[in-house]
C-alpha cells in the first residue's frame, strides 16, 4: 500500500545571494499536506533568508519555488499572500499600538471590502462586516487563549511575549492559509512561555486540517516534540533530512552546530 | 438623573466653557489680559489633568460621541455668531476652519499613512492659485472653483508622490522640502501668475449670493461679509472631518496604519503599499488644495510669500502639536495656533520661530501630542 501525499511546497535548486555571500545554496526541500517540518541550522545558515524568497520579499537568483503544484517563484508578497502563506516574524512584528482586533484583521486583508465607496459611503454595510469578522476573529482568539478573547478591542503594547505570539498566530491564520511560516516563535520566551507554545502549534494543526507548518527555531526540544520531519541547512546547503532523532545522531549535523572538525 | 444623561451634562459644561474662554479670548484686546486669561487657562487645564477631570471630560465625548459633535459644531455657531458684526475676529475664525480642513488632509497623509508632507503650504497654494486664475478668467462656478483647487492640488501632489514612494523617511522629506521651494520660486519669476506681486481674487459668488457683500437685515443690523465665509469655512471643515474620521474608522484607515507602522509586514499580508500612499496623499492634497482654494476667495490677494517653507511648518506643527492622527487634537491645536499669534502682538513676528519650537518640544516631551489618537472605534461607542 503506497501512501499519498498532496505536495504542498517544493523548493528546487533555490539560490540565493547576497554580493559575495551565497546565502541558499541550491537549495531542495519538499513540505507534504498537514506536515510539520522543522528547518534547522545554525546562525546566518539561510533559514530565514528561505521565508523571505519564498514569501517574495526577496528575489531568488536561481532555481524555483513551487506551491500546491504552482510555480510561484519571485512573485509578490501580495500575491504569495493570496496563494495561501502566512507567516509570523523572528521577532515579533505586530502594531503594537493598534487593537488585537486591528492586527488580525491585518491579517485577512485579502478578504475585505477595501472600496472607498464602501468603506466612506455604506456605512452600515461596512458595520455588518466588522461585526461578522470580529465574532469571527475572537472564536479563533479563543482556540489559543480564551480571556485574550475577551480583550480584542485593547492595544497589543499591554500584553506580554507569549499573548503577542499568539496573536500574531492568529493573524496568521485568519485568512486560512495552506502553509504557515514560523520563524523563531520561542524567542525571547521562558521555559514555560515555550512549552504553551507547542501545545498551540499542535492545536493549530488539530483544529485547522491539511495545514502544512514550517518551523525554524533554536529550541531543540521544541523542534522534537511538534516536528513530523527535520531540515537542515547549513552554509546555504542542505546538510541532513529525515526524523529529529536521525537528523540529530547525524555527524554531519553535529559538526555543523557543534564546529567540530 | 441617570448615568447617561450626568455624562452628556458634564461635556456639554465643559464644551460650554470651552465657549465662555474662546468668545473672552478673541473679544479682549489688552494684553495683559490676555497673558493673564492664557495663565489661567493654562493652570486650568494642568490641573484639571492632575486631578483626573480632563479624563473624565475626554472619556464623556467618546462615550457620546454623536451628541458632543453635534454641540461642538453648535458652539462654533454661537462663536462666530457672537462676533457678527466684526470684521477681523470673523476673519479669523474663518482661517482657523480653513487650516482645520487643511490639516485633516495632512493628518490622512502624515498622521494615518506615515508620508511625511512638508510642502502643505505649496499644495494650499495651488488651490489658491486654482481659485485665482479661474476666477478673474472663466464664468466657471465657485463652488466647482473650489472642487478644481482640490482636484488640481491633488494631480499636482500625484506627480510629487512618485519620487516619494522611492525615497524614505528623512529624504522623502528633503523631496517634499525641495519642492515647496521649487513651488514658490516658480510663483515668483511666473509673469502670467502676478510674479512676486502676487493676483487679486474676485470674491465667492454661490447663484448670485455674493459672500462679498455684507448681510442686512432691515435697517440697522447690518453683519460682517465675513460671517458668509465661516459658514462656508464651517460646511468645509464639517466635512473634511466627517470624511476623514470615516476613513479612518475603516478597512481603510487600518490598511494606512499597517503602512505607516510596518511595511513589509504589511506587504506580507497582501498590503498594497504604494496603493494606500498614493491614496491618503492624492486625497490629503485634495482637502488642502480645497481648504486653499476658499482662502483666496475670502483673502482677495494672494502672493508667492504666503506659500513659503514656513507656512508649510506651520501646518504640520499643527497636526504634530494636536496629536498625530487625532482629528479632535488638530481641532484645538489649529485654534491655538491659528488665533495665539494673531491676539499676542508680543510673539506675531516671531512666531515661526515659535512654530520651530513647537515642533520640536512637541516631539522631545510629549510626541502624542496635547489630544493623544485613541484605538480604533469602527462604530461609535461600539463594545464600550
Amino acid at each position: 500500500m503506497t501512501m499519498v501525499h498532496n505536495k504542498v511546497l517544493a523548493f528546487r535548486g533555490l539560490t540565493k545571494r547576497f554580493g559575495g555571500v551565497v546565502a541558499l545554496d541550491h537549495f531542495d526541500m519538499e513540505v507534504d499536506e498537514g506536515q510539520i517540518v522543522g528547518l534547522i541550522g545554525p546562525n546566518g545558515s539561510g533559514k530565514t533568508t528561505s521565508f523571505n524568497v519564498l514569501t517574495g520579499i526577496y528575489a531568488a537568483n536561481g532555481g524555483t519555488v513551487e506551491l500546491l503544484g504552482q510555480d510561484i517563484t519571485n512573485w509578490t508578497a501580495q500575491q504569495v499572500s493570496a496563494a495561501g502563506v502566512a507567516r509570523t516574524f523572528q521577532r515579533s512584528r505586530l502594531c503594537v499600538e493598534l487593537s488585537i482586533f486591528d492586527n488580525i484583521m491585518i491579517g485577512k486583508h485579502q478578504h475585505l471590502n477595501h472600496g472607498l465607496f464602501f468603506n466612506i459611503f455604506q456605512r452600515k454595510a461596512f458595520q455588518h462586516e466588522v461585526e461578522k469578522n470580529f465574532e469571527e476573529a475572537r472564536e479563533l482568539m479563543a482556540i489559543f487563549d480564551p480571556p485574550l478573547a475577551d480583550r480584542m478591542l485593547e492595544a497589543v503594547e499591554k500584553f506580554d511575549m507569549i499573548d503577542r505570539r499568539r496573536i500574531e498566530i492568529c493573524r496568521a491564520l485568519i485568512n486560512h492559509p495552506r502553509l504557515l511560516l514560523l520563524d523563531e516563535p520561542s524567542a525571547g520566551m521562558t521555559e514555560d512561555e515555550t512549552r504553551q507554545l507547542m501545545d498551540d502549534i499542535l492545536v493549530a494543526r488539530e483544529r485547522i486540517e491539511g495545514l502544512s507548518i514550517i518551523l525554524v527555531e533554536h529550541e531543540m526540544g521544541m523542534i522534537e516534540r511538534v516536528t513530523d520531519r527535520c531540515v537542515v541547512l547549513n552554509f546555504g546547503q542542505k546538510i541532513c533530512e529525515g526524523p529529529y532523532r536521525d537528523v540529530a545522531s547525524d555527524k554531519l549535523v553535529q559538526q555543523a552546530y557543534l564546529g567540530v572538525e | 438623573m441617570t448615568d447617561k444623561t450626568k455624562d452628556v451634562l458634564i461635556g456639554l459644561a465643559a464644551l460650554a466653557l470651552g465657549t465662555v474662554f474662546l468668545i473672552t479670548f478673541i473679544a479682549i484686546e489688552s494684553q495683559v489680559e490676555i497673558l493673564g486669561l492664557i495663565v489661567l487657562t493654562t493652570i486650568m487645564v494642568v490641573v484639571s489633568a492632575r486631578v483626573g477631570i480632563s479624563q473624565r471630560i475626554s472619556g464623556a465625548f467618546t462615550r457620546n460621541e454623536v451628541t458632543m459633535n453635534t454641540a461642538v459644531l453648535f458652539a462654533f455657531i454661537v462663536i462666530a455668531f457672537w462676533f457678527r458684526e466684526d470684521h477681523f475676529p470673523l476673519l479669523m475664525i474663518a482661517t482657523v476652519m480653513l487650516y482645520l480642513t487643511a490639516c485633516l488632509g495632512l493628518n490622512v497623509q502624515f498622521g494615518y499613512t506615515g508620508v511625511v508632507n512638508f510642502s502643505g503650504a505649496a499644495f494650499f497654494g495651488v488651490g489658491c492659485y486654482t481659485a485665482a486664475v479661474l476666477n478673474q478668467h472663466t464664468e466657471i462656478p465657485h463652488l466647482f472653483v473650489v472642487l478644481l483647487g482640490g482636484t488640481i492640488a491633488a494631480l499636482v501632489g500625484a506627480i510629487l508622490i512618485f519620487p516619494v514612494l522611492r525615497t524614505r523617511g528623512h529624504y522623502a522629506a528633503v523631496v517634499t522640502i525641495a519642492f515647496g521651494v521649487l513651488f514658490k520660486t516658480f510663483l515668483e519669476v511666473n509673469d502670467t501668475l502676478g510674479g512676486p506681486q502676487g493676483l487679486n481674487v474676485p470674491g465667492m459668488e454661490i447663484m448670485g449670493w455674493n459672500l462679498n457683500s455684507n448681510i442686512e437685515i432691515g435697517e440697522s443690523i447690518e453683519l460682517s461679509f465675513y460671517l458668509n465665509y465661516v459658514a462656508i469655512a464651517l460646511i468645509l471643515s464639517s466635512l473634511a472631518f466627517t470624511l476623514t474620521r470615516r476613513i479612518e474608522r475603516s478597512w481603510i484607515g487600518l490598511n494606512l496604519d499597517a503602512v505607516r507602522l510596518d511595511e513589509s509586514a504589511a506587504a506580507c499580508f497582501g498590503i498594497n503599499i504604494k496603493r494606500w500612499k498614493i491614496t491618503a496623499f492624492i486625497l490629503g492634497n485634495f482637502l488642502i488644495g480645497v481648504a486653499g482654494a476658499v482662502f483666496a476667495m475670502m483673502l482677495g490677494y494672494i502672493a508667492p510669500t504666503n506659500f513659503a517653507f514656513d507656512a508649510s511648518l506651520m501646518l504640520v506643527s499643527i497636526v504634530l502639536l494636536g496629536g498625530i492622527g487625532s482629528p479632535w487634537g488638530t481641532v484645538v491645536a489649529a485654534t491655538i495656533v491659528i488665533l495665539l499669534p494673531e491676539k499676542l502682538q508680543a510673539i506675531q513676528e516671531y512666531r515661526f520661530l515659535l512654530f520651530a519650537a513647537v515642533v520640536i518640544l512637541i516631539l522631545l516631551f510629549k510626541p502624542q501630542g496635547i489630544l493623544p489618537r485613541g484605538l480604533r472605534a469602527y462604530i461609535p461607542g461600539w463594545r464600550t
